[in-house]
């Protein structure tokens, strides 16, 4: 009984307290990286003022967000415009609870040396024993693909409900745009992501990073235009640049957002992010082997093995997340015409045959 | 296996608590002093002339129902992947013909012109 208990609710209660404090510094100093690197790019300096080279900016920004009023517009639906930003923040963070971040067995040691301490050696035992204790994961189900696809998706009500209800012109615009493109993007994205599947045979994350492993090949290496749809879908479902038709400034005044303001409008900017965030440890997993160094049998690559598991999945995360705002800092914003051809016109053929061309060579 | 989602629930109810807690405490501290103008909707300085939930292009309902058909030919697909390498050749031949019936309509509409946003 005691022993279910620290599996099942203890020990995930620590982790995903950590992850979630963890997330939210990730994402507040992801908003500073990404001024400070667009300004550089565009031969500025970005936030200097608050603390050195802007670095207290983030929590500046934070406290702003609280202190300032927080408007209703009068026709809008108070209920629904209240819950929309949480609908869509959400999800984002729910999906880390299946992303594996380190190996199971992880803190294997960690747990023995501390539980020993207050238990007997039997029940220590169960509890190491059983890997969502002592995996570097909050939980590990056999559908977790699934569960990640689905669960994104339900951010995208937040953006539509939000939109809808502002009962104002630029937000329902903004809200159709975001609708129409996140659907069509996505369904590209599915078939990306059977075609690792194809491959991995599971739809656990942390048994597609293992068989990452036991194939000795990153999936990134044997399917690299999968990799390249994902990402493009993953930037048109964050609503990223070039793909930013829903909150397009020259156009929609703010798009979804416009009659947002003060915490609430901070909620959807923190969910923007935090699906980056999503979307960049989704790749990592599906195709840059997670936890695991490059080429994990190549054995002279060994030495490799002296950064932690947890730090290599860490710096994958970061230079896709670089990869994002570089891409923003060097396209210009599509078309919506141009937006729904790409998605329906080359994305979903590109991913189809890619899906049966691999499963054909799979065959064969 | 059912006890593996537990931890998705506690997830699900410390991700709830963050949001509400903020605003609680904004709230509790920031200012409120509304008025007519200020709640007004925005549309670039002028009054709204009208209800802004007006009709709206029917392209976005084709979308719609393109996503629908193509999302669920995309789950049909999940358990045929999972076990592709037990049965690679039989599996192969029908997932041709169950995407072939998905390719054909496919270009029906393309033909037909559902795609063209202008």
């Amino acid at each position: 009984m005691i022993e279910n208990l620290i599996i099942y609710f203890l020990i995930p209660f620590i982790k995903i307290g950590a992850i979630v404090l963890i997330l939210s510094g990730a994402i507040a100093y992801l908003t500073l990286l990404e001024r400070k690197l667009i300004a550089h790019i565009q031969v500025r300096l970005g936030p200097m003022r608050v603390g050195w080279h802007g670095l207290l900016q983030p929590i500046a920004d934070g406290l702003k967000f609280v202190l300032k009023e927080d408007i209703v517009p009068s026709k809008a639906d108070a209920l629904i415009f209240t819950l929309a930003p949480m609908i869509s923040l959400i999800p984002a963070f729910v999906v880390f609870s299946v992303v594996p971040f380190g190996p199971p067995g992880m803190f294997e040691g960690l747990l023995r040396g501390i539980l020993s301490r207050f238990l007997e050696s039997a029940s220590v035992e169960r509890i190491v024993s059983n890997p969502i204790a002592s995996g570097g994961f909050v939980t590990d189900i056999n559908i977790a693909v699934l569960f990640v696809l689905s669960v994104s998706s339900v951010g995208i009500l937040g953006v539509i409900l939000g939109g809808w209800a502002s009962n104002s012109k630029y937000p329902l615009l903004g809200a159709l745009r975001s609708s129409a493109q996140m659907v069509s993007y996505e369904v590209a994205m599915g078939f990306a992501i059977i075609s690792v599947l194809l491959y991995a045979g599971s739809l656990s994350l942390v048994e597609i990073v293992q068989q990452q492993q036991a194939g000795g090949w990153w999936y990134f290496f044997i399917q690299p235009v999968a990799f390249f749809l994902l990402l493009v879908c993953g930037m048109a479902e964050t609503n990223r640049l070039p793909f930013d038709l829903p909150e397009a400034e020259t156009e929609l005044v703010g798009g979804f957002h416009t009659e947002y303001s003060g915490f609430r409008f901070s909620l959807f900017f923190l969910a923007e992010y935090a699906n980056m965030i999503t979307v960049s440890a989704l790749a990592v997993t599906l195709f840059w082997g997670g936890w695991l160094p490059p080429f994990p049998n190549v054995p002279w690559l060994g030495f490799l093995g002296i950064i932690p598991p947890v730090a290599w999945f860490l710096i994958k995360v970061f230079l896709i997340l670089y990869l994002f705002i570089w891409v923003r800092g060097t396209l210009p914003r599509f078309r919506f015409d141009q937006l729904m051809n790409y998605g329906w016109k080359v994305f979903l053929p590109i991913a189809l045959g890619h899906v049966i061309l691999y499963a054909a060579i799979l065959a064969i | 296996m059912l006890a593996s989602y537990i931890p998705i629930l506690i997830f699900i109810v410390i991700a709830l608590s963050l949001p509400i807690v903020g605003l609680a405490v904004g709230w509790l501290v920031r200012p409120s002093k509304p008025n007519a103008t200020k709640l007004m909707p925005y549309e670039c300085g002028v009054d709204p002339e009208s209800d802004s939930r007006d009709r709206f292009s029917v392209r976005f309902y084709i979308i719609a129902i393109l996503f629908v058909v193509f999302d669920v030919e995309t789950i049909f697909l999940f358990p045929w992947a999972i076990i592709y390498n037990q049965l690679p050749i039989f599996l192969f031949i029908e997932m041709v013909v169950f995407l072939g019936i998905l390719i054909v309509g496919y270009f029906y509409v393309w033909k037909k012109g559902a795609l063209e946003w202008v």
